[in-house]
């Protein structure tokens, strides 16, 4: 492999990175979803530099999943949830920013010293991607945990997937079996947290989780 | 590979996807409840008839060998029993309008394709189709958690489907990060997940590489097995889906991700330089053994002092596993066993209960033995047997826990002892009232199905007093697998 083909996968791998962190800091509902929207184009970059790496063709269906999916019919589609529930107003973070992002800088600080110590002799790319999508999976969780609403919610879940399928083109080769099932998974997903959204809305008026807290079996 | 077994792998995973498409499309409640039963029975008939034909060779895909076919049998069982339960449990819905017709075809399919996703779980050869086969049974419970469409039942489904996506997404890193580690050395392609051709091949993975994927397998499956940390799904969605689902989810789903837990147990095994497995599962095992024993106390819910009960076992099983070696396994394997049989028919007996006393809090049931006797006497037989007093099934297998941990490690078995004996005066201190207290509510006569639940008590009262020697020869075999 020479020097540009890496540096390319790395920039983009990295870049991937970068959008998660700006996740961190919107406050917006709609901020948020267009830089998931970032994510997931990164993300399709960086596939599709894959599959021309790699001379693996079946990737860039995977890529051009991300992209269409993604990128273009899931935020869509959420923006149209948004609207139709009347919630585009601020975000409830349960954490402040500041916190947030040094935590932020930890989990990444963390998945780098682990997956590069016991990386050691594996493919540069795959290591370095492997490290990479350990920090987008941290950085989609902690998105999850500082979110009280469930549509952002649901955006940190989905970002923390693409860090999945990051890992799993870079590791090479990996059976067509594999990214199929992810593409489909987030799907299935999709749907699943759709009807729930509207279900949600139907019966509580919010789409606010936090609200959810009231109906814990235990205070009945 | 003779002609009629490899029928029998096909047909417990076709059957239930034919008849999950067939129940979508017919609109009678009636015979699609009878279908239901009759894809569960012919399911279970596919899955007995692994034990006397001759295995298929593994394949690429699936495979069937002593450790899966275990959990097969179980599976299809309490998937067959749990289906007459249904019947007469959503009987019983629809007149009270709890759920619709509609519903009943999404339940009924849903139901079908659960088990589908389950048996592929385990016959599957490949890591990552095993993934995708828990991914999907997971799914169709998140739906039926839902579908009462309540404040609770819609708060659980949400928090079940969020904590099991998280806990599957780590499952899914964890994959990956075992087919880097076999990639170098089985090479490139499908081959490098095939499960079969890892476990020879395990010895010369990288080991670092190794330890890393198991603390995400164990994590991510971890979180479906209900282990302690990351056990906040489980109450709730037991509590707030329908009984069937919750008998089936303790019984079965918890099973699966155990399952997955422990072929990936094997593959570090037969790895000499990665970390022992073992202590972290004993750890895993114990915390929520005693988190649980605790939490028993201070339920007002009756299926969620169930559910909890189940983390306990759960945690019970875990840890036997942990522990290793053939007493031990065996001790886990046997309890696992039990402990679904046991649950399920608790599972039964209370869905029947919370019907007919339009409650499910423990301080509204009272006097059940007096009221209804068939349902109390049930109830208290499974208790009994649930917090492992003798001559019960789950006795024996939690004596042979303690008394294997005696053995090989004294100190673990303080806490583990505590935590059994917490566990076991919570479930009497509820059984007292609900059972023999003065009687409360409704006495209303009960439609119940008392076939299931008492086979199930059945057999684990049979298996408390005694074993037959196949049974014991084909068990001690799997948990010398099982190292």
């Amino acid at each position: 492999m020479n020097g540009l083909t890496f540096d390319i996968a790395h920039l983009l791998a990295g870049g991937l990175v970068l959008v998660s962190f700006m996740m961190l800091y919107q406050d917006r509902l709609f901020a948020l979803i267009n830089v998931f929207a970032l994510h997931a184009v990164v993300l399709a970059l960086s596939v599709a530099w894959q599959a021309y790496v790699q001379d693996a063709h079946h990737l860039y269906v995977t890529a051009a999943i991300a992209l269409v999916f993604k990128a273009i019919v899931i935020p869509v589609g959420l923006h149209r949830i948004i609207q139709r529930l009347g919630i585009h107003r601020d975000i409830e973070t349960a954490v402040g920013i500041g916190p947030t992002m040094l935590a932020g800088i930890g989990l990444v600080t963390l998945s780098m010293v682990l997956m590069l110590r016991v990386t050691p002799e594996a493919d540069p790319l795959a290591r370095e991607d492997l490290a990479f999508a350990l920090s987008i999976i941290l950085l989609g969780l902690l998105v999850m945990v500082t979110r009280r609403n469930a549509v952002s919610q649901v955006v940190g879940f989905m970002s923390l997937e693409n860090g999945l399928v990051l890992a799993a083109t870079g590791a090479k080769g990996m059976p067509l079996v594999v990214e199929i099932s992810v593409a489909f998974s987030i799907l299935i997903a999709f749907i699943v947290i759709g009807v729930f959204l509207f279900r949600i809305r139907e019966r509580f008026d919010s789409v606010d989780v936090g609200a959810l807290d009231d109906y814990r079996g235990e205070r009945r | 590979m003779t002609a009629v077994s490899f029928d029998a792998v096909a047909a417990i995973l076709l059957i239930p996807v034919g008849a999950a498409a067939l129940l979508a499309a017919l609109p009678n409640y009636r015979i699609t409840a009878g279908l239901n039963v009759a894809a569960s029975f012919l399911t279970l008939l596919a899955a007995l008839s692994l034990l006397v034909t001759d295995r298929p060779q593994p394949g690429q895909y699936l495979l069937v060998d002593d450790l899966n076919i275990v959990f097969i049998v179980l599976n299809t069982f309490v998937g067959f029993t749990t289906s007459v339960f249904s019947a007469s449990y959503i009987a019983h819905e629809l007149e009270t309008g709890r759920l619709t017709a509609p519903n009943l075809r999404f339940y009924h399919a849903m139901y079908q394709i659960m088990m589908f996703g389950m048996n592929l779980a385990f016959v599957s050869n490949n890591i990552g189709l095993m993934w995708v086969a828990v991914e999907l049974a997971t799914l169709t419970t998140v739906l039926m958690v839902g579908i009462y469409r309540t404040h609770e039942a819609l708060e659980a489904a949400w928090k079940y489907f969020i904590l099991g996506s998280v806990g599957i997404a780590l499952a899914l890193f964890g994959t990956i990060l075992v087919y880097m580690a076999a990639q170098p050395v089985v090479g490139e392609g499908a081959n490098a997940m095939v499960w079969t051709v890892l476990i020879e091949q395990a010895a010369r993975f990288d080991p670092a590489l190794l330890n890393v994927a198991f603390v995400f397998l164990l994590l991510g499956y971890g979180t479906k097995v209900g282990l302690a940390p990351l056990h906040a799904w489980l109450p709730d969605a037991h509590a707030e889906g329908p009984t069937p689902i919750s008998a089936v989810l303790s019984g079965l789903l918890l099973n699966v991700a155990l399952y997955a837990v422990l072929r990936f147990k094997l593959l570090l095994a037969a790895s000499p330089e990665a970390i022992a497995p073992g202590p972290l599962m004993v750890a895993m095992g114990l915390t929520s053994l005693i988190f649980a024993a605790f939490m028993l106390y201070r339920r007002r819910d009756i299926k969620r002092l169930f559910a909890y009960s189940s983390i306990e076992h759960m945690g019970i099983i875990v840890f036997a596993f942990g522990m290793g070696g053939p007493l031990a396994n065996f001790a886990g394997l046997l309890h696992m066993v039990m402990h679904s049989l046991t649950k399920s028919a608790i599972f039964f007996a209370v869905g029947h209960i919370a019907q007919v006393k339009g409650t499910q809090k423990i301080a509204d049931i009272r006097g059940l033995t007096e009221t209804h006797p068939g349902l109390g006497w049930a109830l208290v037989i499974g208790v009994v047997a649930i917090a492992g007093l003798p001559p019960l099934g789950i006795f024996m297998s939690e004596f042979l826990v303690v008394s294997s941990t005696f053995a090989r490690q004294p100190l673990l078995a303080i806490p583990l002892v505590f935590g059994l004996l917490l566990a076991f005066g919570a479930l009497l201190l509820r059984l007292t009232g609900v059972a023999f207290g003065e009687p409360r509510g409704s006495t209303a006569p009960v439609e119940a199905s008392y076939v299931p639940m008492y086979s199930h008590l059945a057999l684990v009262f049979g298996a408390g007093i005694y074993l037959p020697a196949p049974l014991v020869t084909w068990f001690q075999h799997v948990a010398t697998i099982l190292g």
